[in-house]
């Protein structure tokens, strides 16, 4: 049983290491062997609680598989490879061990069994991915890490601390569905929201991800948001105020995405969008919903990617990210353009590709549950979508006015990665069962009858034919938006200059006061006090043996009386 | 990252000796077949009945109204909320630089 029951995870954390110390003719193998390896791991597990240890008085039980962790394990494993493959030769050895290594973390978590396994991989996971946006090599990149780092931590001190509460309250450490009627359900609730980007802390992710390089962006965009899905789905499902969490995530995103000029902001600001509806469907709760939740999840993963990876080899080939610098390259970059669009129809929920396979199940869910303002409100954001990313990223890179740049497509095993990722947007979308058959319930779903195509092709098409009415308005412009971290990069910094000036203010009066007023006294206290003062002085013995005498007769006189 | 050599093409002055996408008879001919599409899309629901759940997204060319209605006000919302919230794309960095010349002069 052990042999079978070896932590996937530790696989992928073995190829991390393989490939920081292999011979650089060897990494490639490395590379693509692991993940494969991992992966194969990860379909010899049987359900149930695999493999436990002793861990500071508590058994942690650090594989537990079922058929939601197994297909989210399955999609990071294959991220990895497909991730791999993409920054193959380009990536710096240490960019991909450090990508390994966040994936591994990833995979840990889908398979963790108890809150203290669940903790340890979270962390690991924030470390290596920190290292991850620092391989963007810039200062920028060097600046939006420490900020990553640091709400990473504070997130993960939130988590620590429900865990811990939940420990000495309850005695358990188990992974279940939670109440959120205690201090501690909300503490981890909270912490686990932070990874998924929820408001009030959103801005990290299109902080930091886009100043990855372009290679370590398609890692960071798949598992910290996705994690911590499949944390709330195991944790709080059915909780409703993740259903309002979601919908402020979803048109964040796109209101955010609308007023963006960095292509790669954009598609961090779609990020954030995406996990919103996955957030709304685990509110929703019902087994259709979660259905929704993991299908998208793993459609989403590869998508996003794709995009990502289209957007990485723009700026590889061109150096620009920038809507502004970029244009017309769908006449140089055919096998980009393309892929670009697959993935930016598939985000969009185009028919018969992967994203309309797996969203439709939340807004059907929400439908079905007669949640009327929440449908209506998914429904605007469907269209919002193929606004902001559907057409806007297309739009821009590709096509708009020519820049008359004419990068050519990047080297083979970037657009191997990218055929990949676009074939199976295509293939999921025409063959949904591939999918729905490992989800974690069974699924009487057909997407495809007559009505839900014609009412989705309404909803896109005219959402496009919008986007071109309203152009003129969407004028880019080398402008950036403010975020919540707004908060902490500017006013925390005035707040802090402004008590140091405070400090400095006071100590100022303190002097002048002591001049004026301390000082006089002191020189008063000085003459009683110091060595030569009236207090302070050394006495002659003899000076005192008087004094003892005129006491001593003084007493005897009184004492006559 | 250094930047890469890219090789720029010179675009020609006359619109119609330009790439086919850019072309203003082209882009004319993108508009009426995007036109026809539309049109498809919505007469298309003659044929096929489209079930309600909450009553008026049964009716007819719901969802292509709602698409349209639903992205501009998107669109309109961002511009406003633009005018609040957008900053020159080097704000940060100069807000930085801002404050490491105050610490200098300090020094």
């Amino acid at each position: 049983m052990f042999e079978l029951a070896f932590p996937p995870a530790f696989i992928l954390i073995i190829g991390a290491l393989l490939i920081a110390l292999a011979r650089p003719g060897m990494r490639p193998v490395i590379v693509l062997a692991a993940p494969l390896l991992t992966a194969y791991a990860i379909w010899q597990l049987p359900d149930g609680v695999l493999l436990t240890a002793p861990f500071l008085g508590y058994q942690i039980e650090l594989v537990e598989a079922s058929t939601l962790r197994r297909l989210f394990a399955t999609i990071f494993a294959l991220m990895a490879l497909v991730g791999g493959l993409f920054g193959l030769k380009q990536a710096k050895w240490y960019e991909l061990a450090a990508g390994y290594a966040y994936a591994a973390g990833a995979i840990g978590v889908s398979f963790a069994g108890d809150l203290i396994t669940m903790f340890l991989f979270w962390e690991f996971m924030a470390l290596f991915s920190t290292v991850v946006v620092w391989c963007g090599g810039t200062v920028a990149a060097k600046r939006a890490g420490v900020r990553y780092a640091l709400m990473h931590l504070i997130g993960g001190i939130i988590l620590k601390i429900g865990i811990e509460g939940t420990m000495i309250h309850t005695g358990s450490i188990e992974i279940t569905a939670l109440a959120l009627d205690n201090f501690d359900s909300w503490m981890i609730l909270i912490g686990v929201l932070i990874n998924a980007a929820a408001p009030p802390f959103c801005a990290w992710l299109a902080d930091a991800y886009p100043e990855g390089s372009p290679f370590g962006t398609v890692f960071l965009s798949a598992f910290t948001t996705k994690t911590s899905v499949l944390a709330l789905m195991l944790l709080f499902p059915g909780q409703s105020v993740l259903i309002w969490v979601g919908l402020y995530m979803v048109f964040y995103g796109i209101i955010w995405a609308l007023l963006e000029n960095d292509i790669r902001r954009i598609l961090a600001y779609s990020i954030v969008n995406q996990v919103g509806f996955m957030v709304c469907g685990v509110g929703i709760g019902t087994e259709m919903a979660l259905n929704g939740v993991a299908a998208h999840a793993f459609a989403h993963i590869i998508y996003k990617a794709l995009l990502l990876m289209s957007a990485g080899a723009v700026m590889y080939q061109t150096g620009r990210r920038k809507c502004t610098d970029l244009g017309g390259l769908y006449q140089s970059m055919p096998v980009t353009a393309v892929c670009g669009i697959i993935g930016a129809l598939a985000i969009s929920s185009f028919p018969f590709t992967s994203g309309f396979i797996s969203k439709s199940l939340i807004s059907s869910a929400a439908a079905y549950e007669h949640l009327t303002w929440v449908w209506y409100a998914l429904t605007a954001a469907s269209a919002g979508v193929f606004l902001h990313a559907g057409i806007k990223f297309p739009w821009y890179v590709f096509f708009q006015k020519d820049s008359g740049l004419r990068p050519a497509d990047p080297p083979w095993n970037m657009q191997a990665a990218m055929i990949i990722f676009a074939a199976a947007c295509i293939v999921l979308g025409c063959f949904p069962n591939l999918l729905y058959q490992y989800l974690p319930y069974a699924v009487s779903y057909e997407p495809y009858t007559a009505e839900h195509l014609l009412t989705q092709f309404q909803l896109l098409l005219f959402s496009g034919l919008a986007f071109f009415v309203m152009l003129p308005l969407m004028k880019r412009t080398l402008t950036i938006s403010l975020d919540y971290d707004w908060f902490y990069r500017i006013a925390m910094v005035r707040g802090a200059r402004a008590i140091l000036q405070l400090w400095t203010w006071l100590l100022g009066r303190a002097e002048a006061l002591w001049a004026h007023a301390g000082a006089p006294v002191a020189a008063r206290l000085k003459g009683w006090h110091l060595p030569d003062g009236l207090l302070a002085r050394t006495w002659p013995t003899g000076s005192m043996t008087v004094w003892v005498v005129v006491i001593l007769v003084a007493v005897v006189v009184l004492g006559q009386r | 990252m250094s930047e890469p050599e890219v090789p720029i093409a010179k675009i020609p002055e006359d619109p119609e000796q330009r790439a086919w996408f850019y072309r203003p008879s082209s882009i004319r001919k993108l508009w009426i077949i995007t036109y026809v599409v539309l049109g498809l899309t919505v007469a298309a629901q003659f044929g096929i009945h489209v079930h309600d759940h909450f009553g008026i997204d049964g009716w007819f060319g719901f969802s292509a109204v709602y698409g349209f209605l639903s992205c501009v006000s998107m669109v309109l919302f961002a511009k406003l909320l633009g005018y609040l919230i957008k900053r020159p794309d080097d704000y940060y960095e100069r807000f930085i630089a801002a404050g490491k010349d105050a610490e200098d002069g300090d020094v």
